[in-house]
């Protein structure tokens, strides 16, 4: 059986497909066969951050029409043969994703991979239920301002009443959280929340801390996942976040300002 | 697209049957003397006559059946529908009051048989948007957080032990009790009861309410914080003490 995980936020751009990308990647190039399907149907996304967009052919949504089959929909990855897409339709919306036919998809998946991973749309809405509602896992991704940590709030609230999980009354979806776009010296000059602040309000699981970084809009525009950057602060703190999820421990990186360090270092105020 | 799927979709947009949860007035009686039945109802409706106009209303008949007190619900609902109030429904009522309310097409509830089973069996937990337990008195236990946008409501006690996150709504027919830190609204004795008090760990409610009389965060402002509180009523005043 086959362990589905939804990246959510509620908020947009706050780094989901991003982190979906990334994730994926990582399990799979940890051996685990894994595939990641695109729930943001109308604004398809996905292909491009997996540089794959040039050989979308059939779509989930046709899948779920049954004008394709699954093994004509899912896309292999070029980077790493355990890694499969399954892009979103470009020329529907949301309304073309039914309950039963995610269902089925996610049913079939389940038999050949290990890892199923949803990218979930923005918003609270038939997308973004349904990416959810399946759910083993759930990543929550969280920006350091106020905004995005009440809507993951939200979101967590949906989760924890209108899942699968929580209609049948089976074990809650384990929630973790993941702090995107984290920038320690904004936070220490309190321009940004604190990882302690944003812990106070959601008080989940923390996955791992993304700092901010160049190296993210890098990979998004050449199209491969961040976390093939291995070099990159983003793309380590991505490692991190499969590791830990795989079961490793690791401690927490990119917490603290590199400046703050050097003030450490030479004995600075 | 073909024809065939066009045609779906126009089905498909045409209606749609969803499940929702409702808050009604229950209008419980406790006798059987249509004449005072009348003046009492009038008497509260003028009380709040925007909140109860055209209001639906739940009759229980728990209560009167209790005591063998026999009543006539054709007759009763000529006297609610008078007052300018919609009844909807009929709750607690024996097998010949549930006849004459379906002749007159009032449904029958009987979820109050069913939450009380389910109540003896189980604890509730917090795995639903809204909770409405029905047996009054008992105390209803949450584990989980309370996220933002979630609502509970129960008609006893309510004891939180996670945090309530701002956004979120709580609201109890008794006390509220919060272990730990109340971001969101949290509203005790929404029946009227002016007894009710809140409890919490640390304060930082959106807005707290006692039997209707409600403070909210721009007046707590400068009061304790990260402190364990009470909220009690005082001839209509909130009062906010450190506990301990």
């Amino acid at each position: 059986m086959a362990r589905i995980i939804v990246v959510t936020s509620g908020k947009g751009g706050v780094g989901k497909t991003t982190t979906s990308a990334a994730i994926a990647m990582g399990l799979a190039k940890r051996g685990h066969k894994t595939v990641v399907i695109d729930f943001d149907v109308g604004l398809r996304n996905l292909d491009l951050i997996m540089g794959c967009e040039r050989r979308v052919v059939y779509d989930f949504v046709n899948v779920i029409n049954g004008e394709a089959n699954l093994n004509q929909a899912l896309i292999r990855d070029k980077n790493c043969n355990l890694l499969y897409i399954l892009p979103a339709s470009q020329t529907r919306d949301k309304d073309a994703l039914t309950l039963e036919g995610v269902e089925k998809v996610l049913e079939e998946l389940s038999k050949d991979f290990k890892y199923i991973v949803c990218d979930s749309p923005a918003g609270i809405e038939k997308g973004a239920h349904l990416a959810m509602y399946f759910a083993d896992d759930a990543f929550v991704v969280t920006n350091p301002e106020v905004s995005s940590v009440r809507d993951s709030d939200r979101m967590l609230g949906i989760m924890a009443s209108k899942s699968r999980r929580a209609e049948l009354a089976m074990e809650p979806i384990k929630e973790y959280l993941l702090l995107t776009r984290y920038d320690p010296d904004r936070v220490e000059a309190g321009e940004m929340l604190s990882l302690e602040d944003v812990q106070e309000i959601l008080s989940l699981h923390l996955l791992g801390i993304i700092p901010e970084s160049k190296a993210v809009l890098n990979a998004s525009n050449s199209g491969t996942p961040v976390i093939l950057d291995e070099k990159s602060d983003a793309g380590q703190a991505y490692a991190d976040v499969v590791a830990r999820y795989l079961g490793e421990k690791r401690p927490h990186r990119f917490i603290d300002s590199k400046k703050g360090f050097l003030r450490k270092l030479f004995g600075g105020k | 697209m073909s024809i065939d799927t066009k045609k779906m979709y126009e089905i498909q947009s045409v209606l749609e049957i969803k499940s929702s949860t409702f808050f009604v007035p229950v209008l419980v009686l406790y006798t059987n003397d249509l004449v005072v039945i009348e003046q009492r109802l009038l008497q509260k409706i003028s009380q709040a006559p925007d909140f109860f106009r055209n209001s639906p209303i739940v009759f229980d008949l728990h209560e009167l059946n209790h005591h063998n007190d026999e009543i006539d619900v054709v007759k009763l609902v000529e006297l609610i529908r008078k007052s300018g109030l919609f009844p909807i429904g009929i709750r607690g009522g024996n097998e010949f009051q549930n006849a004459q309310a379906n002749s007159i097409f009032i449904p029958v509830d009987n979820t109050q048989s069913i939450a009380a089973e389910i109540s003896k069996t189980s604890v509730p937990t917090s795995q639903t948007v809204v909770k409405e337990v029905v047996v009054n008195n008992a105390a209803t236990l949450i584990t989980q957080p309370v996220r933002s946008g979630q609502r509970i409501y129960v008609s006893g006690d309510l004891i939180i032990l996670a945090q309530v996150s701002a956004g979120a709504e709580i609201m109890a027919e008794g006390n509220i009790h919060v272990y730990n830190t109340l971001r969101g609204r949290a509203l005790a004795g929404v029946q009227g009861d002016t007894n009710a008090r809140i409890f919490c760990f640390d304060l930082q409610a959106e807005l707290i309410s006692i039997a209707g009389d409600y403070k909210t965060s721009e007046d707590l402002k400068g009061t304790v914080e990260k402190k364990p509180v009470q909220i009690y009523l005082q001839n209509h005043a909130l009062i906010i003490k450190e506990l301990g």
